[in-house]
């Protein structure tokens, strides 16, 4: 019913989509891979209106149209479902989910708000979220949110006399796996009244969901595949036009630590709020791996080995000492690098160098007298864009034109290079495509060979176990087991699984 | 990776992209400014009429110097008026107090002027950064505290500095130019190094590009903003000193008008007002733009409150090249 024939979009520069056909029937579910610049993006955006194609048509059950934006889409049934979350957080949920469709609640210019919150009720019952509508929607989690988009974006359903096109992107990479579960079986069930794109980077999750799968790369379509046909090596294969390593997660050099030599330890820990009586010690050579769902208080424990929060309860030792004054400073100074998830805003300055980007931890060494020694900086930049293979023009380069990969490397360098030997990982490789995700993981490897010790919060248990010598499942705040995870010993998904959850 | 490689090229090597542009702009601008004065009135292009510009000039350009530091951290200080008011009326009873000559011990009267400045500064940016009231509100109230300050002091007199030797500053010419030109130029070079050379310039466009990041770098980001509120309040004292010397006189008034004609010159000169981008060159070029149009106006025989408009239009123009609205849908 909806297609798109000949779909060309060109940016300065970027031939975004050749001549991309893409169909989707009524009720189906239809995946879409690729990796990072493939073009996946650009094609939702023509999808739900964002952008108007070049060249080629866009056809709805054979009549041709053409979006000037996303609420003409909406008005021919296209909704979209962010992935970062769209909703405005100082807003009740109701107020979000008839945002720019309050018309029809208002008499003499005075909005009904029983009447709103009654059909917001109503929304809410399709994705099985009971929650007050007139909820601020800050105080929600990440999980509820994502439901209250869907809820959004099924208003169309009332709108709308014909059929529904809902993209999804990336909507379970905040999601834990029951809530996964949860958000499939009602995608499963909606497919009544609607069709699905389903974009994500987890492949799994595509082939379990979706009845076929278009496989993206450098703008253009190179393989359609249905459900029964699809295999992951093979999908990956051609997204990468290369054979993803069997040793995907480097197992082979990981390397037994130093119990000896014991850099963090937490020492019945908590942090009213976020986790309680956490015990744990991370060793030089040792990846340490919390793993858990969101919420389950991960997040804090990184944040509270950086001196960022100060726990009521129990002592954290960072190379045999607490620490003094607690603030991030004394952590970076005593050698504690924190990698954090929000690569955009906490781990590269958009608009300083290469080289400034990555002395900037550490400029005290690189200065004296506050007058810099730019020289030995670039020469420091350079060392470290030859060691890790850094794909930038040079050092002057501004970071925040690099690629996702490449902003990742420059951040690891920035600690490595200041001799930081506690490395705080949060998602290093979320939003990375494949080969720079084994890059990372190739990165992590060597800083162990190095005598450093890595706290990670996975993308995916797959990479937490691959990666790590000791998992620590937490449930809520609280710890459930502790796991081996040498090489040869791994624990299973099933495993972990079963003590998260 | 290959295809962002090369756009990025067919970025950089075209002409009038949008980057280049925007980077050129200002300067282009100014040329543009000085060949229409020029057309209209050849006088303008006397090395006299220069030397008057850059004379006008001199104390606007150290004040939006020290306010640029700010703005590149993505705060504001509008405490230049009462700063600029405060240093000069107390420069003036010093500098008569000791002596009432360079000759004499009445020179320390100068750094004394500048440690005054300092202090204002960092007592300005110990108010935004501990009792965290926003740089816009604070230093807004610091200006008027200063600007009452003056006036408390002065009584409302006008304090005259009749030193030759301080005087010498505008009466003194080098290649046609006086040696006040000379000591700003030298003050921007100050600048320009601390900006380019120091840990602490760096440290202002980390600030203004990422505040999270920066303080998850272990940067001390207070420190950072209090020393720059500190080094602005300096540049301020500079600019009185020069305003002192220009007219032979140090009153409250001293600091009018510094305000609006400093925030434009920093914006018309490119320095983006959230923060991260820019530099002491755009705000050269910004403020000699402010100061030709001044003049030039002048010139060919306009009168002077047409000025005003011109500006407040000027500022308008330099924000909607140097915003790149693709990528700002709303803005507060």
């Amino acid at each position: 019913m909806y297609q798109l024939n000949k779909v060309d979009k060109r940016f300065p520069g970027v031939h975004a989509l050749k001549a991309v056909d893409f169909t989707i029937g009524r009720g189906e579910i239809v995946g879409l891979v690729g990796e990072n610049g493939a073009g996946k993006s650009t094609l939702m955006k023509v999808i739900y209106g964002a952008y108007q194609p070049d060249g080629g048509t866009v056809t709805i059950d054979g009549t041709a149209v053409r979006f000037q934006n996303p609420r003409q889409a909406m008005d021919h049934g296209i909704g979209m479902v962010f992935q970062e979350q769209s909703l405005i957080t100082n807003l009740t949920v109701m107020e979000n989910i008839f945002l720019g469709f309050e018309q029809q609640f208002v008499r003499f210019g005075i909005i009904n708000w029983k009447e709103m919150a009654a059909a917001a009720r109503h929304q809410l019952k399709k994705v099985r979220l009971d929650i007050d509508p007139s909820t601020i929607t800050a105080k929600l989690s990440f999980a509820q949110r994502q439901l209250v988009e869907l809820a959004k974006v099924l208003t169309l359903e009332e709108r709308i006399d014909g059929d529904l096109v809902i993209l999804l992107d990336e909507p379970t990479s905040v999601l834990a796996k029951e809530e996964v579960e949860l958000l499939f079986g009602l995608v499963r069930e909606l497919t009544s009244r609607a069709s699905f794109i389903f974009v994500s980077h987890r492949m799994d999750e595509v082939l379990d969901l979706s009845d076929r799968v278009y496989v993206m790369k450098d703008g253009e379509v190179v393989d359609v595949v249905t459900k029964a046909d699809a295999q992951v090596d093979a999908i990956q294969r051609k997204m990468v036009g290369r054979d993803v390593d069997k040793e995907y997660y480097r197992e082979q050099k990981q390397k037994p630590y130093d119990p000896a030599k014991t850099l963090v330890s937490f020492a019945s820990v908590s942090l009213p709020g976020a986790y309680a009586d956490i015990s744990f010690d991370l060793h030089a050579g040792e990846v340490l791996c919390l793993v858990g769902t969101e919420g389950s208080g991960r997040e804090a424990i990184l944040r509270t080995v950086f001196g960022l929060e100060k726990p009521s309860h129990g002592t954290v030792a960072v190379k045999g000492a607490p620490y003094a004054r607690r603030n991030a400073q004394e952590a970076v100074a005593r050698g504690v690098g924190y990698v954090p998830r929000e690569r955009k805003i906490e781990g590269i300055v958009n608009g300083m160098n290469v080289y400034e980007n990555m002395t900037l931890s550490q400029m005290g060494n690189y200065a004296s007298n506050g007058v810099l020694r730019i020289a030995e900086e670039k020469a420091l930049a350079r060392t470290w864009i030859d060691r890790l293979a850094i794909k930038t023009p040079d050092v002057y380069k501004d970071c925040g034109g690099l690629s996702g990969g490449n902003q990742q490397k420059v951040v690891l360098a920035k600690w490595r290079s200041a001799g930081s030997d506690v490395i705080l990982l949060d998602h290093p490789t979320r939003g990375l495509d494949i080969g720079a995700k084994e890059d990372v993981y190739d990165m992590v490897r060597e800083m162990c060979d190095d005598g450093a010790g890595i706290i990670l919060v996975a993308d995916t248990l797959e990479e937490a176990i691959g990666l790590s010598h000791t998992i620590i499942v937490l449930k809520d705040g609280e710890f459930q087991k502790r796991f081996d995870g040498s090489a040869g010993g791994k624990p299973s998904l099933f495993d972990l699984v079963h003590h998260m959850i | 990776m290959a295809i962002a490689g090369t756009s990025d090229a067919r970025r950089s090597l075209g002409f009038l992209s949008r980057d280049t542009l925007v980077k050129w702009a200002p300067l282009l601008v100014l040329l543009v400014l000085i060949a229409f004065f020029a057309v209209m009135e050849p006088r303008f292009l006397s090395i006299r009429n220069f030397a008057r510009i850059l004379i006008a000039a001199t104390p606007a350009l150290m004040i939006a110097v020290g306010v640029t530091f700010i703005i590149i951290m993505g705060s504001i200080d509008l405490s230049m008026e009462g700063t600029v008011s405060v240093c000069a009326v107390i420069f003036a009873f010093c500098f008569i107090w000791l002596g009432g000559t360079l000759a004499s011990w009445a020179w320390l009267a100068l750094p004394f002027a500048l440690l005054v400045g300092a202090v204002l500064g960092f007592v300005n940016g110990l108010i935004h950064v501990k009792l965290k009231i926003p740089s816009f509100m604070a230093s807004l109230a610091m200006g008027f505290v200063g600007t009452g300050l003056a006036m408390v002091m002065t009584g409302g007199d006008r304090i005259r500095i009749e030193d030759e030797a301080f005087r010498a500053l505008l009466t003194v010419r080098w290649f046609n130019f006086p040696i006040m030109v000379y000591v700003a130029g030298l003050f921007l070079l100050i600048a320009w190094f601390i900006q380019t050379r120091t840990t602490l310039g760096r440290n202002f466009y980390a600030v203004g590009g990422g505040e999270a990041l920066a303080h998850g770098s272990g940067l001390n980001v207070d420190r950072v903003r209090i020393m720059g509120f500190t080094l602005a309040g300096v540049f301020f004292a500079v600019g009185a000193l020069l305003a002192v010397g220009r007219i032979g006189i140090a009153e409250t008034a001293t600091g009018n008008n510094f305000m609006f004609l400093s925030i434009t010159a920093v914006v018309v000169g490119g320095t983006a007002l959230w923060g991260g981008i820019g530099g002491v060159w755009n705000t050269l070029v910004g403020v000699l733009i402010v100061f030709v149009i001044g003049n030039g106006m002048v010139v060919i025989g306009l009168p002077g409150y047409i000025q005003d408009g011109v500006l407040g239009l000027l500022v308008i123009l330099a924000v909607i090249l140097s915003t790149d609205r693709k990528s700002i849908s709303f803005v507060k």
